[in-house]
């Protein structure tokens, strides 16, 4: 795979790129403990998003791996998974707030700490959505990668470790996707501290046909999906 | 799951409205009245939304109510939160016993993938909620205030490994579910048209709201 560009985000940090059909984004957590928390949009009409409920119930699942897809509103694959390393991204578990960030961890400011000030999950990712004048009535539920979150027989969400590592996730984009990404610190993590860490983000070249793409082969929901998406290029 | 029944006789209801299948209905709860969405013929769906009624940008989160259980099904003693992380109804009493924040609501675009295409050209939810929003038009709401919803009635079990499936109803004829606002609330119901899922016997029926001061 080509790298076009290669962005690092440091922990606490957000950052935001139209992916254009024929390239893929691939995410790397390069020292473990990473939470990539993502909101997806059609950057030519933002009211067209990522849907939790229609990529989980579309796919009979509520982890997301290689041969997934994520799906709009509009009943649009907008990534398809096709490559991962880790094995579960989480849908559900949601984000830190900027309560939670105070009463847990404690804040820090930017007078005091400079660039190492603290955010919460929240908080980044409606920073960087409101450069695309995207804001609170715009954010639902993100897919926080390499994180996993497992639902108990009570229905209780519970964190679950797995290894991330230098591992990698390769989302191909089946359509031009605003992908808005904040590196931060999932919600269950049970670290004590307040310690986001970095995600490298590269823009690579990826022309996977339908018919070859692991995620149009899981079910035919899928392979409506992806004419859905297709016909979207019309 | 635990069942809690209510005290509130449906004669002292100050206000009672039946929603038919496939028809939507937007109203006012204000802060300290109790609302009650009352399944009639059972395993109906009702998909619903929250909205701050003085300030409608702040609305129901799957997202926030989610993190504020760490709890994915809803039941009595279930806090439903606003985008802004502040407690919009709490949930009273259920004699259903479970209800779903991550199936969401049918849309003609979503019908596509889940049946065939030609499902496209079907009712669903998504209409009714815009058609419901548009009662309310000065408030300016639009598609992209639709979250993820309320499926109350629904039971949607996730899998300790992660799967999702849709089970069939655990609610019947006369369950009901109430909760009581903790803010001046507009509620957004869309009582679930769908025709394609076995969960409701390919059979959508009414259900009725009322409320008690």
């Amino acid at each position: 795979m080509k790298v076009l560009h290669e962005e690092l985000i440091p922990g606490g940090w957000h950052w935001s790129h139209v992916v254009k059909r024929g390239t893929a984004l691939r995410l790397t957590d390069l020292e473990g403990g990473a939470c990539a928390a993502i909101v997806l949009f059609n950057p030519l009409d933002t009211s067209e998003r990522y849907n939790l409920p229609d990529t989980l119930k579309a796919q009979f699942t509520a982890k997301l791996t290689t041969g997934h897809a994520l799906y709009s509103d509009m009943g649009r694959v907008l990534l398809s998974i096709l490559e991962d390393e880790v094995g579960w991204h989480d849908p559900l578990g949601g984000l830190v707030d900027d309560a939670r960030l105070e009463s847990r961890y404690g804040v820090k400011n930017y007078q005091q700490y400079r660039n190492a000030f603290t955010r919460s999950g929240k908080r980044a990712l409606l920073t960087e959505m409101a450069r695309h004048e995207l804001g609170v009535r715009d954010l639902t539920t993100p897919v926080n990668f390499f994180a996993k979150v497992v639902v108990d027989e009570a229905g209780r969400l519970l964190w679950s470790p797995q290894e991330t590592k230098g591992r990698s996730v390769v989302l191909q984009a089946e359509m031009d996707v605003l992908v808005v990404i904040a590196a931060t610190q999932h919600r269950l993590d049970p670290r004590p501290d307040w310690d986001p860490r970095a995600v490298k983000a590269e823009l690579v070249e990826s022309n996977v046909p339908a018919e070859a793409n692991p995620a149009w082969a899981h079910s035919d929901q899928n392979k409506r999906g992806f004419h859905n998406a297709a016909l979207y290029a019309l | 799951m635990s069942l809690k029944p209510s005290a509130l006789k449906p004669e002292t209801a100050v206000y009672r409205h039946v929603v038919l299948a496939g028809d939507p209905w937007m109203g006012e709860v204000t802060k300290g009245q109790t609302l009650r969405i009352l399944d009639l013929e059972g395993n109906q769906a009702a998909d619903t939304l929250f909205f701050n009624a003085d300030d409608p940008v702040e609305r129901y989160s799957a997202l926030d109510t989610l993190a504020a259980g760490d709890q994915l099904y809803l039941t009595t003693g279930s806090v439903l939160m606003s985008n802004e992380g502040r407690p919009l109804l709490t949930i009273t009493a259920d004699t259903c016993g479970r209800h779903d924040t991550v199936g969401g609501a049918c849309a003609a675009e979503s019908n596509s993938v889940r049946y065939p295409l030609t499902t496209r050209h079907m009712h669903n939810c998504r209409d009714s909620f815009l058609r419901g929003l548009a009662t309310h038009k000065h408030l300016n709401l639009t598609k992209r205030d639709l979250p993820p919803n309320i499926n109350f009635f629904m039971n949607v079990p996730v899998t300790p490994d992660g799967v999702l499936t849709f089970e069939d109803g655990v609610s019947a004829p006369g369950k009901y579910v109430e909760m009581r606002a903790e803010q001046n609330v507009l509620c957004l119901i869309s009582n679930c048209p769908q025709l394609n899922n076995p969960c409701n016997a390919y059979n959508p029926t009414p259900v009725e709201v009322l409320i008690w001061d």
